[in-house]
């Protein structure tokens, strides 16, 4: 089984998780910039941040056969502050990186008028740099706030199908499924989605511009979400054709109209690979 | 590697039409180097990814040779360039930035752009501290700094063949390291890497630890740490 994880925060997670996810198939994945824990204060944390996305973390996930890339952007809660809203400014010189593939996370958290300015600019931005969009909706008032993403998006005159409409639920899908957006849904242990409700809406709604993702960050999360998710889908009758269709060639399709999907090399260097003729991992997992 | 070396090495790796961009690219640079910040990204997708001498892997690649060639076109001088590659090191990808390390050797920056190699040597990607040890830093680079650069390489499985300033740079300091580094292996009961041996066999008088420096060592571990530099049962 080959996976492809659309959504997930590996900036969070340990080698033990690299190494786990390979093993259960997936292969490449999708690192979307967002906050972290602690809020951040300053432009230069941005900054550092998407350099370890560009840099650090996709050489980490090499050496564990994972293909990563990336989306940037300034997340909605802290496009709130001030101190942190010239990230804007930055933007331009990350989004013409090969690793990124999309700007995002964008869209809302509160839903307060620097996160109108800051949606709308970042779409701006995604149609500039010809990327697709990578919207999060919000988890409070979430209803309310999908209508007004949907609104922002048709008025940002991106083609919808360039935009992915994230952290959707059973009563969340249905406003977006005439759109033309594609649908994300992220898996959690015991909120947003699980997987045995994932499985009834891919029965009620088909597979069709349908993202599946862990996004499993510092949060409880499970980085194995997907594959938990495609066994779900096998156990309740989907063929592996289809299993295939949502957990690969959709996100491979979705990001691909970056233009900047690089996955030949996806397995490899795996755990036995080797850097220029020696293990990569001979002192950096020990001793690092 | 100087320029001309690199034009001709490339035109076999590359498509017309990827040939066809890096000459209008370097001449864009000539004539603008603000535009250099724009294109520098590009280079990968334009140009290609694999190394530039198949029969060695180790070596320089595609997008590093026609990165260096934007680099060598830029008409800027001491400051002004320094600036310049400055900006697009600490603005760059991994790739754009181990493009910068491999450039250095041909730019007119003296020793002007050390900090860039250091920065490169805190990092724990070994594609950015292979680089960072490349000619430039033969040259120029300090002998301590120029040691934990070599002894990290050995750490993070860097083949120490590919390291243009050995065995030339190699002194009594950076063996005496490597012996101390071989030891704390051996007494762990792990291999030492191959390649440090021909080091260590340049400077016979290196004191390796002996005895006392094994005190701590012998009262931790079991009668199997060894308390010469015999090779441990672990490796034969």
């Amino acid at each position: 089984m080959r996976i492809f994880d659309p959504h997930i925060h590996m900036t969070s997670r340990t080698t033990d998780d690299y190494e786990a996810m390979h093993a259960a198939g997936v292969h490449a994945l999708v690192e979307p910039a967002f906050w972290l824990g602690q809020p951040r204060t300053s432009v230069g944390s941005f900054l550092d941040y998407f350099d370890s996305l560009i840099g650090w973390e996709p050489f980490r996930a090499a050496q564990f056969g994972i293909r990563h890339h990336c989306t940037i952007a300034l997340n909605p809660k802290e496009a709130n502050d001030p101190r942190c809203a010239e990230v804007l400014q930055h933007l331009p010189r990350y989004l013409p990186k090969d690793g990124v593939v999309a700007v995002g996370e964008i869209g809302y958290d509160s839903m307060t008028p620097e996160e109108d300015e800051a949606f709308a600019a970042q779409l701006q931005l995604a149609l500039t740099h010809d990327l697709p969009a990578l919207v999060h909706t919000p988890h409070r008032d979430k209803a309310a706030g999908v209508d007004r993403t949907l609104a922002v998006v048709k008025e940002s005159g991106i083609a919808p199908e360039r935009v992915v409409v994230d952290h959707l639920n059973e009563v969340t899908v249905r406003q977006v499924v005439g759109s033309g957006c594609w649908m994300g849904f992220s898996i959690y242990p015991d909120t947003k989605m699980d997987e045995r409700r994932m499985v009834a809406v891919l029965r009620e709604f088909g597979t069709e511009r349908i993202l599946v993702n862990s996004a499993a960050d510092w949060g409880r999360s499970d980085p194995l979400k997907t594959r938990k998710t495609a066994d779900a889908m096998l156990a309740a009758g989907f063929t592996a054709d289809e299993v295939d269709t949502v957990l690969w060639r959709n996100p491979v399709a979705f990001y691909g109209q970056s233009g900047k999907l690089e996955l030949e090399d996806s397995d490899a260097p795996g755990a036995d690979a080797t850097y220029e003729g020696n293990s990569v991992l001979r002192g950096v997992r020990a001793e690092v | 590697m100087t320029p001309d070396h690199l034009r001709t090495t490339l035109t076999d790796r590359m498509t017309e039409q990827g040939s066809k961009w890096l000459a209008g690219a370097c001449a864009s640079v000539a004539a603008e180097p603000g535009v250099v910040r724009g294109l520098f990204p590009l280079v990968g997708r334009r140009c290609g990814r694999g190394p530039l001498d198949p029969a060695d892997p180790h070596g320089w690649t595609v997008d590093d040779a026609a990165r260096s060639l934007l680099l060598a076109a830029l008409p800027l001088t001491g400051a002004a360039l320094l600036e310049e590659i400055g900006e697009l090191y600490r603005t760059g990808d991994a790739a754009e930035r181990r493009a910068v390390l491999r450039a250095l050797p041909l730019l007119p920056v003296g020793d002007g752009a050390l900090p860039l190699v250091r920065d490169a040597l805190r990092t724990n990607d070994t594609r950015l501290v292979a680089a960072a040890l490349g000619d430039y830093a033969t040259d120029h680079l300090d002998a301590e700094t120029y040691r934990q650069g070599v002894l990290k390489c050995v750490f993070t499985g860097i083949p120490l063949s590919a390291l243009p300033g050995l065995p030339g740079r190699a002194d009594a300091e950076m063996a005496r390291m490597m012996a101390a580094f071989a030891h704390e292996r051996r007494a762990a009961g792990r291999t030492v890497p191959d390649d440090i041996a021909p080091f260590l066999a340049l400077f016979p008088d290196v004191t390796v630890p002996g005895p006392r420096d094994l005190q701590d060592v012998s009262t931790a571990t079991t009668a199997t740490s060894s308390t010469t530099d015999r090779p441990s049962p672990r490796e034969a």
